[in-house]
């Protein structure tokens, strides 16, 4: 590879626990479980606001037998899937255009900078005009926020790659492939994993939070309508398997950005995010 | 301007002791398999001396500085200083580490690195002031004062680590291969201001490097340890003249059998393990 | 021409061109949903300069300062404790990496239960959103800490104010304000959000409201003043991080200079 080894720390791919620290991790949880068992039944807690533990699972078990529990699941999973997918690849294809030019990267620095803090909330009429409550207006919602982050980490690794790498490319006459195959791409890989994790977690928040308030049919939805049905428990007993899906996607992005950073022989500092 | 102590004219047999090591001995457990670092090491060090370490490295030096320092305990044996056992870091000791770059605050200025310790100690505004002003002169970085460290070349960064350690006004300097990671010509002015430093302000130095030419040109004696179980190999008094420059000190025959001496000593140290 | 104005040319250069093509490409519009951009920016003038900012704007502003800043003092205040001890922090550590996990915006019906559809409920809702960020990177970098500066501050016998105050504060401020900027970006969803879905005045309610009775330009118009607010924030904080955590910006460029 045309590449230095640059050594140093990756905070979000070290492993996080080990050996005590793990049993540690299990005590707290069972503390916290415990306390959200114990503080409503004892009131310190109002029931009518947060059902004692027991109750949130037994309605998720009864949930879960229901098909409908099983769609929304479905739904939602397939709409971050797709919004992801296509941010992913806007995003990185965007990065790697840009990024190729001095010129292009002075140019849309600025209008970067001012889309991007845009609230893509702030779409969420404009979404309900033009597509409803289809899967559509997610996807509007869940590309426009997600693309940011990949498209600014494909930025930064273009712009991380080793000007001397480069030369020695130009020198062996690569060609214009060559040189994105052998400097830019391994450079910029990680943080395109970076961009990827980051964009995950944000097309999850961003697909939930459109069924929520659009209304289209998804774990979103079933929030909502539990809590307009005040069915209490039911609403709470979503939120935990949204909160274990957001666990899940943020794992399984760990561990895709540390098996491809494995082989990989340049590992660069990522901030902790 | 400080007055000039030069406690170094005095003989060494007439020196109080300062700093007391006895039958030292530090062994870490580990999970899997325990380590005996230092075994047994006595020594005395006496006020105003500059006493140099040397020791093939695994030798156990850091752990001895750590020990010295406060930051670790012994696992038997104990440090005497000032007639005091140590228990945590001591008041009396400043030290000055081999990675400059990690040892100042990035986020200060080179003045404000220098002064902290004091503001620390609770030492009031205008003494401080003061103190860190002449700290700085005395190194040669009177003019730097308001630059942040990593403006600063390696060696003067170490400059500002040792300001920083004389402001403290400590009656032991501990140094911990200060100059292994500049340049020659840079750790050559450094060592003469380590002199010059010593001279000047009557201050007790330890002084601990792998590089024995360094020790022998520093010291007024050495301590040669063993690889790890470490002891003292050898205590050698380095009888060169007071006076000392790098280019014809180096070149005295007697410089050339203490380094000899010191190197047959540290070869010895490096067969016999465990 | 000057550094100053050549930054200037490229700055305003591609959105100065993307207006104008927005604007001409608009102009004759019959379609419903995209009114001509002359549209848009007149009645922009007419909705918000106006009452609104009082009654909409600035208790929407409010509100997101306030839970804001509540968020970093909670945030940096339990984030430094868990940061600095190992043990507190293999308790604590999978029961937060599940809290965090769980988006945001999904709090709004449950803190609705708690604390119904006014102010406080909004700002229940913003807090427990950026506290994540805050406090999660409070601690990665409390954790990371110099381990050599650490024994600097005790073998020169720092008092534990001293150590707080000198050496953790500002050896973690740099993903301090990294987890800002997340929260900053969470609390402004928050703040629409929490609005859209229950309220009673806000900039979110506001442009649900147009949206609903079909007020497009009106609608448009509050599109762009919520751009304005989250770009207009974003570069008020990062004014005050290059103020904070201007050594840093020096430190690294010395050394990637040196690599």
């Amino acid at each position: 590879m045309l590449l230095r080894v640059k050594r140093s720390r990756s905070s979000s791919t070290a492993p996080r626990t080990s050996g005590a620290g793990w049993l540690r991790g299990v005590i707290g949880l069972v503390v916290f479980a415990a306390v959200l068992e114990i503080f409503p039944r004892t009131g310190l807690v109002s029931p009518l606001y947060f059902p004692p533990l027991s109750d949130i699972l037994v309605a998720l078990g009864q949930e879960a037998a229901t098909g409908a529990f099983w769609i929304s699941l479905l739904l939602t999973l397939r709409s971050w899937a797709i919004g992801l997918a296509v941010a992913v690849a806007a995003g990185a294809a965007l990065g790697f255009f840009f990024g190729s030019s001095p010129f292009l990267r002075r140019l849309t620095a600025s209008t970067i900078d001012f889309l991007r803090p845009i609230p893509s909330v702030a779409l969420i009429p404009l979404a309900v005009l033009l597509y409803g409550s289809t899967i559509r207006s997610t996807l509007l919602l869940v590309v426009y926020a997600s693309i940011w982050q990949v498209l600014i980490q494909v930025l930064y690794g273009v712009q991380d790659v080793d000007p001397v790498a480069r030369q020695t490319a130009v020198s062996y006459r690569l060609g214009w492939w060559g040189e994105i195959r052998h400097v830019v791409w391994p450079t910029t890989l990680p943080y395109l994993m970076t961009g990827i994790r980051l964009a995950a977690a944000v097309a999850l928040i961003l697909t939930i939070t459109s069924e929520l308030i659009i209304g289209t049919p998804g774990l979103g939805k079933q929030i909502a309508l539990a809590q307009s049905g005040g069915a209490v428990a039911t609403m709470y007993a979503y939120v935990v398997v949204t909160g274990l899906i957001g666990v899940v996607v943020n794992i399984l992005a760990r561990l895709l950005e540390r098996r491809v950073m494995h082989w990989h022989p340049s590992i660069r500092r990522v901030e902790a995010a | 301007m400080q007055e000039t102590v030069n406690l170094a004219t005095r003989a060494a047999s007439e020196r109080k002791p300062l700093l007391r090591v006895d039958k030292l001995k530090k062994i870490y457990e580990g999970r899997t398999r325990t380590v005996e670092a230092l075994r047994d090491l006595t020594f005395t060090v006496g006020d105003g001396e500059l006493v140099c370490i040397v020791g093939p490295s695994g030798a156990g030096k850091t752990t001895l500085l750590k020990c010295l320092s406060g930051l670790l305990s012994p696992t038997s044996g104990q440090i005497l200083l000032q007639d005091r056992p140590i228990s945590g870091p001591p008041e009396a000791m400043a030290l000055v580490f081999q990675e400059y770059g990690r040892s100042l605050f990035p986020w200060m200025t080179v003045e404000a690195n220098v002064e902290l310790p004091l503001k620390q100690k609770g030492m009031q505004r205008d003494k401080r002031r003061k103190i860190v002003s002449e700290a700085l002169e005395n190194v040669g970085l009177g003019h730097v004062g308001g630059s942040y460290p990593w403006q600063l070349s390696g060696g003067m960064q170490q400059r500002v680590a040792i300001a920083r350690a004389v402001a403290y006004q400590p009656k032991v300097l501990v140094m911990d291969e200060p100059f292994a990671a500049v340049d020659a010509q840079t750790r050559a002015d450094l060592e003469d201001l380590i002199r010059t430093l010593w001279h000047r302000l009557g201050v007790t130095v330890l002084f601990v490097t792998h590089d024995i030419d360094e020790a022998v040109y520093l010291g007024e004696r050495v301590l040669a340890l063993s690889s790890s179980p470490t002891i003292i190999m050898d205590d050698v008094t380095i009888d060169l003249p007071d006076e000392r420059s790098q280019i014809e000190t180096r070149s005295l025959p007697r410089f050339a059998e203490l380094r000899r001496h010191l190197h047959e000593q540290i070869q010895r140290a490096k067969s016999t393990t465990g | 021409m000057t550094n100053a104005l050549s930054r200037l040319f490229w700055a305003l250069a591609l959105p100065v061109v993307l207006l104008l093509v927005w604007w001409f490409a608009s102009a004759g519009s019959q379609n419903f949903f995209f009114p001509p951009l002359a549209a848009i920016l007149s009645t922009f003038r007419d909705t918000w300069i106006s009452s609104k900012i009082v009654d909409d704007v600035l208790p929407s502003l409010a509100r997101l300062l306030f839970g804001y800043v509540a968020a970093a003092v909670i945030g940096i205040v339990l984030g430094i404790p868990i940061g600095l001890s190992p043990r507190l922090r293999a308790y604590v550590e999978p029961v937060l990496e599940f809290l965090r996990a769980i988006p945001p915006p999904v709090l709004v019906p449950v803190l609705i239960l708690f604390a119904g559809i006014g102010t406080s409920m909004k700002v229940l809702v913003i807090i427990s959103g950026c506290i994540w960020p805050i406090l999660l990177n409070t601690i990665e970098g409390v954790r990371g800490l110099d381990e050599e500066l650490a024994n600097i501050t005790r073998s020169y016998r720092f008092t534990s104010r001293g150590r707080l105050l000198h050496f953790v504060l500002p050896g973690a401020s740099p993903l301090i304000f990294a987890g800002l900027r997340q929260a900053l970006s969470i609390g402004i969803i928050l703040m629409v959000i929490s609005e859209m879905f229950a309220a009673s005045n806000g900039i979110g309610f506001t442009i649900i409201q147009f949206q609903r009775s079909f007020a497009i330009p009106e609608m448009w118009s509050g599109i762009i003043l919520l751009s304005l607010v989250g770009f207009v924030l974003s570069v008020l904080l990062g004014l005050l991080e290059r103020r904070v955590l201007h050594w840093y910006f020096g430190l690294r460029a010395a050394q990637r200079g040196n690599s």
